[in-house]
């Protein structure tokens, strides 16, 4: 079964992996322990999130940033993980990718539009 | 006629049907709650004062650990139907969708404890300073004026002791949901009996005052028409519920029909499961995002 590629690859395609079938019993156990790993991850994750709460960083910005870095390392995690895109085919990449450009050029239009007042909201050259 | 690729990956794509229609799926879900996101910033960003602390956090904090428990039950009931163990799927997919079902149980907690919870505004500063009185005693503008401001202590730089702005917050007598000014006085209804919030700091909560509706200019439960913070909040996180929903249902569906797929086309089973899987993480990803911007920031 270790040449029978036929369910998780596309035939004429290499395979790109270090084992040898998605499906043998050794595979699914050695992912079974990852995804326990992982749970593990996460739940520590949360507790970091909780924890830099209470303690309190004097800068706002700083705050933000170690929030949302920690959850980024989160869901980096569960995409990987949990929704195989350490391992995926290279079909589902180039989707992710056209996603992640048009994610973040609504995110840019946000920015762009963020000290865009119509001008008669604004007192002395600033909103009200 | 039998649908192709549900097992099989497709030559030129490499992947079985129901995969690439899923990750299609998502790709359009991430710009859904990306678009809401940014909505949040922009609001978040313009605004001068924002509510902080208006939830709970070992509230959302227990709801996270349920949503990461759900996302490691699903997975390995996909693992289990992997191995060729039926009765270990159906016991992790029964604890996902517990999991899931704890979860909106928990939110609904969470909504109607804002649904019950009011703010009343005064109609001038003298009227205003009456009722705080009335409510903490002496220094009863003061307190109200504490609780006001930490309720926007992270972002209080701006925060100003207008009387005007201090508003009392309380419960209605008789717990109402969604009571508005408007209801109450088209009811006939003269006063309110408002059970104040207790002073910043301690679980004391005030004697139920008497409010006159003559003097209030604007009561408001917390519900998305109270204020921007509240609009957002509930936008996102009753979008975010309905997709749980609409998860459990589906991974439900798999429970309940597992013997009869289990029979049909096991290999079919697993991808099916794999799907849902997939959709299911997606919204246990967004909860990750959500969670420290709306619970912690």
């Amino acid at each position: 079964m270790s040449h029978d590629h036929s369910h998780s690859h596309g035939p004429g395609e290499a395979c790109d992996h270090g084992h040898d079938d998605h499906n043998s019993p050794e595979y699914i156990h050695k992912t079974i322990r990852k995804y326990l790993k992982v749970g593990g991850i996460l739940f520590a994750g949360t507790i970091l999130t909780v924890a830099m709460y209470y303690v309190h960083i004097p800068s706002v910005a700083a705050t933000i940033a170690i929030a949302l870095l920690i959850a980024t390392v989160k869901a980096a995690f569960v995409a990987g993980v949990f929704m195989h895109l350490s391992d995926e085919r290279k079909m589902i990449y180039s989707i992710l990718l056209c996603t992640v450009c048009f994610l973040i050029s609504l995110m840019g239009l946000t920015l762009w539009a963020m000290n865009d007042f119509p001008f008669f909201t604004l007192v002395d050259g600033k909103p009200f | 006629m039998e649908i192709p690729y549900t097992v099989k990956p497709r030559p030129d794509t490499g992947l079985y049907n129901a995969k690439l229609g899923i990750w299609l799926f998502l790709a359009s879900e991430v710009m859904l709650f990306g678009g809401l996101f940014s909505a949040y910033i922009l609001l978040r960003v313009s605004s001068d004062l924002w509510p902080h602390g208006m939830v709970s956090i070992p509230v959302g904090t227990f709801n996270t650990f349920v949503l990461i428990a759900s996302s490691v039950t699903v997975v390995m009931s996909w693992a289990s139907l992997k191995l060729g163990k039926l009765s270990a799927f159906k016991g992790y997919m029964a604890a996902t969708i517990v999991c899931a079902l704890g979860f909106l149980g928990v939110k609904s907690f969470e909504y109607y404890a804002k649904f019950t919870h009011y703010d009343v505004w005064f109609k001038d500063e003298a009227t205003a300073k009456k009722y705080f009185t009335a409510a903490y005693g002496e220094k009863g503008e003061e307190a109200t004026r504490k609780l006001f401001v930490e309720r926007f202590h992270l972002h209080n730089t701006k925060a100003t002791y207008d009387a005007n702005q201090i508003q009392l917050t309380g419960h209605l007598f008789g717990n109402p949901m969604f009571a508005t000014l408007k209801k109450l006085t088209s009811a006939k209804q003269e006063t309110i009996q408002f059970t104040p919030d207790a002073p910043f700091g301690t679980h004391d909560h005030p004697k139920a005052i008497e409010v006159k509706l003559s003097d209030v200019q604007r009561l408001s439960a917390y519900v998305p028409a109270h204020s921007t913070y509240f609009a957002i909040y509930f936008t996102i996180t009753a979008l975010h519920g309905l997709h749980v929903l609409g998860g459990a249902i589906v991974l439900a569906y798999f429970l309940f029909t597992a013997d009869h797929w289990w029979k049909k086309s096991p290999e079919q089973m697993a991808n099916r499961v794999e799907v849902g899987g997939l959709f299911w993480h997606f919204v246990d990803l967004v909860w990750i995002f959500l969670f420290p911007i709306i619970y912690l920031l």
